[in-house]
């Protein structure tokens, strides 16, 4: 199958325009004759969903909540971007595609990132015309705050729940066009493969959660909108139910899966307090606002702290270290997440940590709280204070709040090309499930933007270019393929239910998530990643060997959906730790200890980086990895889409 | 790391049409660090490991946010903890030795689907009926083009935080759902974009909350009370108000 991203002609600012003068259209009247499948209701899944249902298309959407309004986009905190330079601090299209191509590493496609840029001013219109209720100045217009990886101040936010009011605000636009008949929505139906006909993916296979019935739909195009692969750390701040099944099966069935390598550890999360933990909550971005990262300088401290012998408080200024501000005074405690999150662990590793586990460092309010007083800090972060004495059992503004790393978000995922489709012919992917805008680590509120820039204004162009192609309703369900998928499904089913082993799927996911994190974490090396993928294959010998499902496969079985979820984590697993191995520099998210700059770099002694940062090959690497399956516990094929930076020059990510 | 014993009564129904009953059980070292969703997946953990059906219940964000975690503890939809879903309360709010209730959210409208599990669709056809500011997208004005002010922004946005969980319902004992829909037509009816819908959106809505089944209000707020996001019962007063006003204006056929 060839890899060819179909970035359209011409300068890098006419690309998008260019690109939609030149995209087939289809009337009215043929729209209505073409059925969508959409997999997904979050941002992405459901902007699409709502988006094409009012173009004329027939739409069928379907999640596995059972409300299209539970997606998981519903629990983003911060905020979202868009060049708006509503603060007219200098902020236009071409510096947040600047910003969003350098927070990448350099590793993402210009062109899509261009255009991203440039319909985030759209989504901003779009939602407020909805009833998204984003934060408001004293003279009515709407306010901004930032981000890292920012110098202006372009994040839109909802107090701490910009996530939720913008996914209530798609929800609602998908119910409105449930109720014209435009859409057919499937909730709690989970996608269990998808199905191919003569080489285009044309339908899907689904289980009502309901009452275990496996069925299937055909469409002339299958759009996955299914979020990313965060959970196959086991802890993360994603919902219990994200997972990658559907994207791993599309990638069994011939779609390219592109730099699964690229995940993103979230600097500031409560930390991990014991075994029985079954997810980690984020600390949104948006609090580096205000409140400052430090560690004490001495592990005598740090230890003391641990003992629970002295506290923060007793720590004198010159004791502390504001690690980030000290190391990064350009952006302070705004610096990106990948630099954050790696400067954290450097911390603890050193002996400074001050939880329990010595896996935490501090988020202080205390100066801000003295310059702004009590209610300024309550009225900007309240409900995410509140959520951090509930679970940690502190009042963040008597001490600071504990914070450490934690997955949070994956950039890698299904590859798409410039019109979002998959090398697979009629797969499109949208959201968190493609890899496209991110690069190798995503700058914070730009998920929001990508998900809705895709569903309300790409796909809607985009997908027309590949219907034009197609004969409306040309498969149906009675093609034979839909019933031999059905079958390997149900048998797959029936397998798992009938290994009547020992051990309970949670066992299986957290050891994988251990073993994840070990090799596959902040800091990974070859010989870990090796071992890593020679325990991943026995893990998943020992999985179907030894797993325990109580009940039957008919009604709700909620062990069933979370092992069939943790069946397909166990093959992904080893991609990812292939793919890590295969990257032999450190990019973004994506940090080989093996390649770092050290003292002696020369870029370092002429003061361009410092010592410990990540070292990229752009001679070998500055490339998409996309991998194509060969089987399961086979080696995949890589495929190679070579960057090309016309617009932006390769450089040295600094934040100095 | 303290921890601690408890007896569990539990709602256990193998389906919708099953009969169900409330089952005892022995939830032991509980770590008061804890969820209280953390501590159903141990006991879960136990069950399955002796050979039983675990306790099934519905959750996902496990942060407050999605709706989707319900559970009455103790008689009281997401416990008596003020402005708290079920999945952020924790166990070191419990003593050693506490036995504790757990139940379904009990409605007509929310059908027990399997133990804890109900059947909330009804709140998504409600917001179908009306519950939204019909936009095509691409054909919205620049968002500053109507500025707001902030205090009007704010008290729609109090509005707007309603996560659908359904506690208003199981805390009701007519079982209305007049908190839920009070707070979607406050949330859309106060912004100068939901007005020219305004009428439509609450005859609509009131009129599907009452084919799904859901009862009168009667006005004694136990909703507020129960309510995981603090949701005004105000919003409810001025529902009734802005449903007269457009039964008024229909029936002289102005809507
Ligand atoms: C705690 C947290 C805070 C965040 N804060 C921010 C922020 O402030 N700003 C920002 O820009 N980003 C933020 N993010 C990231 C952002 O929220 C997500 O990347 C984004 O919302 C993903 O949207 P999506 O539509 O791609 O997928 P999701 O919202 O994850 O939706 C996935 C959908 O797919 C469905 N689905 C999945 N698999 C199947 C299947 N097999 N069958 C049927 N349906 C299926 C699900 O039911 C769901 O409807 C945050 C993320 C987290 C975890
Ligand atoms: S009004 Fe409150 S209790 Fe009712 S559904 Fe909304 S959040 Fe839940
Ligand atoms: S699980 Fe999402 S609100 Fe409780």
């Amino acid at each position: 199958m060839s890899i060819n991203a179909n970035i359209p002609e011409g300068p890098m600012a006419d690309k998008w325009t260019n690109h939609k003068m030149n995209s087939k259209l289809i009337n009215p009247a043929n729209k209505r004759k073409f059925n969508i499948i959409v997999v997904g209701s979050g941002l992405a899944g459901a902007s699409a969903a709502a988006t094409l249902s009012e173009l004329g298309y027939k739409v069928k959407c379907f999640c596995y909540q059972d409300s299209p309004r539970r997606a998981h986009s519903i629990a983003a905190q911060g905020g979202i971007n868009a060049a708006k330079n509503y603060q007219n601090d200098g902020d236009s299209v071409q510096r947040l595609f600047y910003d969003t191509v350098k927070g990448g590493d350099f590793r993402s496609r210009e062109a899509n990132v261009r255009r991203l840029a440039e319909v985030s001013v759209n989504i901003i219109d779009q939602a407020t015309a909805q009833g998204v209720p984003f934060a408001r100045e004293y003279g009515g217009l709407l306010a901004n705050r930032s981000f890292g990886g920012a110098q202006v101040s372009r994040t839109f936010y909802a107090r701490g729940q910009t996530g939720q009011q913008l996914l209530i605000g798609a929800y609602q636009a998908l119910e409105k066009e449930i109720q014209k008949g435009g859409v057919e929505m499937y909730t709690r139906t989970e996608m269990l493969d998808l199905v191919v006909v003569d080489g285009h993916a044309k339908g899907i296979v689904v289980r009502d959660m309901r009452t275990g019935k496996v069925s299937s739909y055909a469409a002339d195009t299958v759009l996955l909108a299914t979020g990313g692969y965060g959970n196959v750390f086991y802890l993360s701040t994603n919902a219990m139910g994200c997972n990658a099944s559907a994207a791993v099966k599309a990638w069994k069935r011939g779609a390219y899966f592109a730099n699964p390598c690229y995940t993103q550890i979230h600097p500031t999360c409560i930390p991990v307090s014991g075994e029985y933990q079954s997810k980690l909550t984020l600390m949104s971005e948006s609090l580096r606002n205000d409140g400052r990262i430090w560690a004490p300088k001495s592990p005598d401290d740090a230890a003391a702290i641990r003992a629970g012998k002295k506290q923060a408080s007793d720590i004198p200024e010159e004791d502390r270290d504001y690690y980030l501000e000290r190391k990064y005074p350009a952006f302070g405690n705004l610096a990106p997440r990948d630099i954050s999150s790696r400067a954290a662990k450097e911390a603890c590793d050193e002996g400074r940590g001050v939880a329990k586990t010595g896996l935490g460092v501090y988020l202080d309010f205390r100066d801000a709280i003295d310059r702004l007083g009590e209610d300024a800090i309550r009225a900007r972060y309240g409900n995410l204070f509140q959520m951090y004495e509930k679970i940690a059992g502190e009042n963040p503004y008597k001490q600071p709040m504990m914070i450490y790393p934690a997955v949070h978000y994956t950039m890698g995922g299904l590859w798409v090309d410039y019109n979002l489709m998959s090398n697979l012919p009629g797969l499109h992917v949208l959201g968190e499930a493609n890899f496209s805008d991110h690069g190798a680590n995503r700058l914070g509120a730009s998920a929001l933007m990508q998900g809705l820039a895709d569903g309300y204004f790409v796909i809607p162009t985009t997908v027309a270019n590949y219907l034009a192609t197609q004969k409306p309703g040309s498969v149906t369900t009675d093609h034979p393929e839909f019933a031999k998928v059905e079958k390997e499904v149900t048998d797959t089913i029936d397998k798992l239910m009938n290994v009547r082993g020992t051990r309970s799927v949670d066992y299986f996911h957290r050891e994988m998530g251990l073993l994840t994190w070990d090799v596959c974490g902040m800091d990974r090396r070859k010989e870990g990643l090796e071992e890593g993928i020679a325990k991943i294959k026995e893990l998943r010998a020992a999985f179907w060997d030894d797993v325990r499902i109580p009940g039957a496969a008919n009604g709700i079985n909620m062990e069933l959906e979370k092992a069939m979820r943790v069946a397909d984590f166990l093959e992904f697993a080893e991609l990812l730790y292939i793919d890590a191995l295969n990257r032999e520099e450190s990019c973004g998210g994506h940090f080989r200890g093996e390649y770092q700059f050290t003292s002696e770099s020369p870029e370092v002694i002429a003061g361009k980086t410092q010592a410990g940062e990540a070292l990229r090959d752009d001679e070998n690497f500055c490339y998409v990895a996309a991998w194509e399956f060969t089987g399961v516990g086979e080696e995949p094929t890589l495929h190679k889409e070579e960057l090309e930076y016309e617009d932006i020059k390769l450089a040295i990510r600094s934040y100095a | 790391m303290s921890t601690l014993n408890l007896t569990l009564k539990i709602w256990r129904q193998a389906g919708p049409e099953a009969e169900g009953k409330i089952e005892t059980r022995k939830a032991q070292n509980i770590p008061i660090e804890a969820s209280f969703l953390e501590m159903l997946d141990i006991v879960n953990q136990q069950i399955i490991e002796t050979g039983g059906d675990p306790i099934h219940f519905d959750h996902d964000c496990r942060e407050g946010i999605c709706g989707m975690c319900s559970l009455t503890i103790n008689g009281v939809p997401h416990s008596k903890e003020v402005g708290t879903t079920t999945c952020q309360v924790h166990m070191r709010k419990f003593n050693d030795g506490d036995t504790i209730f757990i139940e379904p959210f009990r409605a007509n409208a929310f059908p027990v689907l399997k133990d804890l599990v109900t059947d909330r669709t009804a709140f998504d056809r409600i917001i179908a009926s009306g519950g939204y500011i019909d936009v095509r997208t691409g054909s919205a004005p620049d968002a500053n083009s109507v500025p707001i002010p902030k205090e009007q922004a704010d008290w729609a946005f109090d509005a707007a935080t309603c996560i659908g969980c359904g506690a208003c319902v199981a805390s009701c004992k007519n079982s209305s759902a007049m908190l839920f829909v009070s707070a979607k037509a406050a949330h859309l009816n106060s912004l100068p974009q939901g007005q020219p819908e305004k009428d439509k959106r609450v005859l609509s809505m009131v009129r599907q909350m009452d084919a799904e089944g859901f009862g009168n209000c009667t006005n004694q707020y136990e909703c507020e009370a129960a309510c995981p996001k603090l949701i005004s019962a105000d919003n409810i007063a001025k529902l009734n108000r802005d449903f007269a006003i457009a039964s008024v204006k229909e029936a002289v056929a102005m809507v």
